[in-house]
């Protein structure tokens, strides 16, 4: 019997427990503003099944989420929701930018647009595309779970100080370009 | 179906007929200047007679249903005397016909009486028109803007206003990481 229960035993630290807990059980808050919000839905229905990654409970109140997913444009009457909706929620947070328009404002360069909800709310993990198909949804949840189990701190805000794009997993860093 | 909506079309035409005749017998053709395109007519007004003209076309001439109420900036428009051009289109639900009632506005005066009294879903269409172009309608119940934010300061559809605002979008407090 006892080295049946030294078989069920492993060491670790609780900051690692506790991110691998975290990252295995998002919750996203789903602030899906445009077309961008029909690819997240499509991302949390049967077919591509946001359950395989453990954060398939979308919840529509700030309070019970952890993972703010902003899918589409912001517009300037919006912000001050969304900057209330992410104050709203319990640390530790994290927040994607899902898609072209909440990353820059994407076409949309007009007085009334947000060029970016980075601007005004902090953001780890920006997702490319117009809209972005669910498999790229999906890598950059994996990419932002990759990121919470490396980066995670037991107690306190997750991702303090800045992010290096360095701790991205398929991280390829750009040639220089020396000036001539 | 076709006979339906040919003779639709041909009473359509003549209900058409009698409201010029109408109006050209209490305004005068002097007036109000009409013109035609396809089957829609067109009439021009003097700012100062609007509001006489809709009410009469509304009790006298059967013009049940305000289908809309835009404006436009002409201040670029080539051979154009008038900066402003308020338009009001109109349907009277037992013929089908249509008319297309516009009125000429220059600055200070952009003012026309407000037309919910007559027809009661002109109260937004109104709102929307002093939102964007910054026409005042006299005797609206609750002329407040109904798109941009209470605080917004200018009249975005107009043509000298940039098409990237004045900065307004960029004017929110910035939320970091430590906040919550």
């Amino acid at each position: 019997m006892a080295s049946d229960r030294l078989e069920n035993v492993f060491l670790t630290n609780l900051t690692a427990a506790a991110n691998w807990c975290r990252k295995n059980s998002l919750w996203p808050m789903p602030f899906a503003t445009a077309c961008c919000g029909i690819e997240l839905m499509a991302t949390g229905a049967s077919r591509h099944d946001l359950a395989r990654f453990g954060a398939e409970v979308f919840r529509f109140s700030p309070r019970q989420c952890d993972l703010m997913i902003v899918a589409g444009r912001v517009v300037m009457k919006m912000l001050p929701v969304l900057q209330r909706i992410w104050l709203q929620m319990p640390d530790p947070k994290w927040c994607i930018s899902m898609g072209a328009c909440a990353s820059s404002g994407g076409v949309f360069d007009t007085y009334s647009v947000v060029q970016g909800i980075d601007r005004f709310i902090p953001v780890d993990m920006y997702v490319p595309g117009c809209p972005p198909r669910p498999e790229q949804l999906i890598q950059g949840i994996i990419d932002l779970q990759e990121r919470i189990q490396r980066r995670g701190t037991f107690n306190g805000p997750s991702l303090q100080g800045t992010v290096s794009m360095s701790d991205l997993p398929n991280y390829r860093p750009l040639p220089t370009v020396t000036p001539l | 179906m076709e006979s339906t909506e040919s003779s639709a079309l041909a009473s359509s035409a003549s209900s058409h007929e009698a409201t010029l005749n109408k109006l050209h017998e209490r305004f005068g053709p002097a007036a109000l200047p009409v013109s035609h395109f396809r089957s829609d007519g067109r009439v021009t007004c003097p700012q100062d007679r609007i509001g006489e003209l809709l009410a009469f076309l509304r009790t006298d001439c059967g013009f049940d249903l305000l289908v809309d109420i835009t404006a436009v900036d002409y201040i670029e428009y080539g051979g154009s005397r008038d900066r402003f051009a308020v338009i009001y289109s109109l349907t009277a639900t037992t013929t089908g016909e249509r008319l297309i009632v516009k009125v000429f506005l220059n600055e200070p005066d952009l003012v026309v009486p407000s037309v919910v009294s007559i027809w009661n879903g002109a109260n937004w269409l109104e709102r929307e028109v002093f939102d964007m172009f910054g026409v005042r309608f006299d005797g609206h119940p609750d002329l407040r803007r109904i798109l941009m934010p209470d605080e917004f300061a200018a009249y975005p559809l107009r043509k000298d206003y940039p098409l990237r605002g004045r900065g307004e979008r960029h004017n929110f407090p910035v939320i970091g990481r430590g906040e919550s």
